[in-house]
């Protein structure tokens, strides 16, 4: 074979190997991401049209899983419990964070020792957390109860508590709202503090780096503007802190609908806490593919969560491309 | 300072100072609680009643092997993500970025399907296999690769260094602060989750600690005191990982939340 020939094989196959290259070096985290996320989320999408059980693949059903969500009434109570706790949770993991961040702004002795005391809970273990929290939340013999006694405060069932929390605050008076107006039970109730008290940590540090994000000077010319603490707030920290705060309020927003650990440990199956009250999505979905071994309907309500997230994020996007100041 | 300051100063020292307590006083009370009727024995009986040193085990076992593996990964991918230049590239990054918004409770049930169909369900392989890739840390890490300048990449190969040693050894020691940050996330996460074990394994042989700690909790509903002690023992590595690297640990969650 002459020279050249085999100059230029050798060169073609240096070009070949430096054109497939870059797609080698993704190939280890393509097929794990293939083959534990993208097909498995796919096949959520496509199992939810069919009748998959304990017995095996039953061929499609078409909406089927989804007309018997419609009329699931398991499935609503879950959907309301959540919705309670998400109401419960997001603005207060929003408005607590905030607060602290503005306290802990600038220099201030023993900021670090703060600022590690309110990160504690966010790395440690929900199931830890949950284990602790329900023997705080012990109806008999649990600190909250026996701290509650001192101020002369009967004993609460917590979290084994059904009647709704605004039940509870207008029963002594005679007022018995009915069905939602109950509220959310007081065990969904102490899942919601513990929920709270778990995330007041990381957000209070997201909000702090916000915080540190805004010029120094603008605080300035508000006092020399004149401006009180209230006024300072509105104008400046509020509108220039807008993009942390809507992060803030979406991630919170996916991470409380999606709740499963504290529910699972401190109201534990079969249940989902007292009369079901705090039965969330994310429960019920792993009690019907885990328990019941109905992945189609599990598979139909996981559809359902994923489009109730994307449709919330979509919204606040929209709702806050208006407000938000980047 | 005026009194004015100084009184701003102090009420906000007492507010944060209650708060403080409230976050503190759970951690108290459990390790108060683990202590009576029966001090550090508690621990002991604890400890011997389930296989606690099998579950740390195991979940030292799946943390190292899947930051590991995720570190492999990840390195390789955001590499190629962040300094290279082919067809078809933003398409599949966008592939990889879709996945991060889907969360983990839609696609669980198909994965355990997945997973039987494999043989794995109740192995070690279902436990670490698909947490051996991370397209969180693969994001983080490609962000960080991008800023290497070009110039300094180009001059590497004229040296007559290969495209892999660049990466081994000038790419991935420039970023030892976004690794730092990657595996502290993957220790925490790989650590704490519960879901995931809970699901894909049933033997008690392969309990993870999180899993193992809830089975304590349905098996001891009352006994308090082991439960405290259990649970003092299971947040303690983390605990003290926290302690020691706070200030990296605080910060790395604080930019991850910059967009």
């Amino acid at each position: 074979m002459h020279f050249t020939t085999i100059r230029s094989q050798a060169g073609r196959a240096v070009r070949l190997r430096d054109r497939l290259g870059p797609y080698l070096y993704i190939v280890p985290a393509l097929i794990i991401v293939l083959s534990f996320r993208t097909i498995p989320i796919i096949s959520s999408f496509l199992a939810s049209f069919t009748e998959y059980d304990i017995g095996g693949f039953h061929g499609f059903v078409g909406f089927g899983n989804y007309a018997r969500m419609l009329s699931d009434g398991r499935f609503w109570q879950s959907v309301l419990n959540t919705v309670f706790f998400v109401l419960g949770v997001v603005p207060a993991s929003i408005m607590l964070p905030l607060l602290l961040a503005i306290l802990l702004r600038g220099k201030l002795a023993g900021k670090t020792v703060y600022r590690t005391i309110y990160f504690l809970p966010v790395v440690t273990s929900a199931v830890a957390i949950s284990v602790v929290w329900s023997w705080l939340f012990n109806p008999e013999a649990g600190p909250i109860n026996r701290m509650l006694g001192l101020f002369g405060i009967e004993p609460l069932l917590w979290l084994r508590e059904p009647t709704g929390v605004v039940e509870m605050l207008l029963g002594p008076l005679g007022v018995h709202p009915p069905g939602i107006l109950a509220g959310p039970s007081l065990a969904l109730v102490a899942l919601m503090i513990v929920s709270i008290w778990k995330s007041i940590g990381y957000n209070t540090v997201l909000f702090l780096a916000g915080l540190e994000n805004i010029p120094n000077t603008y605080y300035e010319a508000s006092r020399l503007d004149g401006a009180g603490p209230w006024g300072t707030f509105r104008h400046i920290t509020w509108p220039l802190l807008s993009p942390t705060t809507y992060y803030v309020l979406i991630m919170s927003t996916i991470v409380s609908f999606q709740t499963f650990a504290l529910v699972y440990v401190m109201t534990p199956p079969p249940g989902g806490g007292p009369l079901g009250t705090t039965n969330v999505i994310v429960f019920y979905l792993f009690r019907k593919a885990f328990d019941r071994f109905d992945i189609g309907y599990a598979s139909a309500i996981s559809v359902f969560l994923f489009v109730v997230l994307l449709s919330l994020t979509l919204l606040q996007r929209r709702l806050a491309g208006r407000r938000v100041h980047y | 300072m005026s009194a004015r300051t100084v009184t701003l100063k102090a009420g906000t020292h007492v507010l944060l100072a209650m708060g403080g307590v409230i976050m503190l006083l759970p951690f108290l009370w459990m390790v108060g609680t683990s202590l009576e009727q029966g001090g550090f024995s508690n621990y002991a009986e604890a400890w011997n009643k389930v296989p606690f040193g099998r579950y740390f085990l195991n979940t030292l076992l799946v943390t190292v092997l899947t930051v590991g593996g995720s570190l492999v990964t990840t390195a390789l991918a955001a590499y190629s993500f962040g300094t290279m230049k082919y067809p078809g590239r933003d398409t599949l990054f966008l592939l990889f970025l879709s996945t991060m918004m889907v969360p983990q409770p839609v696609y669980l049930a198909p994965s355990y399907v997945i997973l039987s169909k494999l043989g794995w369900i109740d192995t070690y392989l279902a436990l670490i296999v698909p947490w051996t890739a991370n397209v969180f840390s693969i994001f983080l890490l490609r962000q960080h690769f991008r800023t290497i300048p070009r110039s300094l990449y180009e001059a590497a190969i004229l040296d007559g260094c290969s495209r892999f040693k660049f990466l081994w050894k000038v790419a991935l020691p420039l970023s030892k602060s976004v690794i730092v940050t990657i595996i502290l996330f993957n220790v925490i996460g790989s650590w704490n989750s519960f879901m995931w074990p809970l699901v894909v394994t049933h033997s008690e042989e392969l309990r993870v600690l999180q899993v193992g700690l809830s089975y304590f909790n349905q098996e001891q509903t009352t006994n308090y005191q082991l439960l405290m002690a259990a649970s003092t023992f299971c947040t303690m590595p983390l605990l003290l990982l926290f302690v020691a690297a706070q200030k990296r640990i605080v910060s790395s969650y604080a930019r991850s939340g910059i967009k």
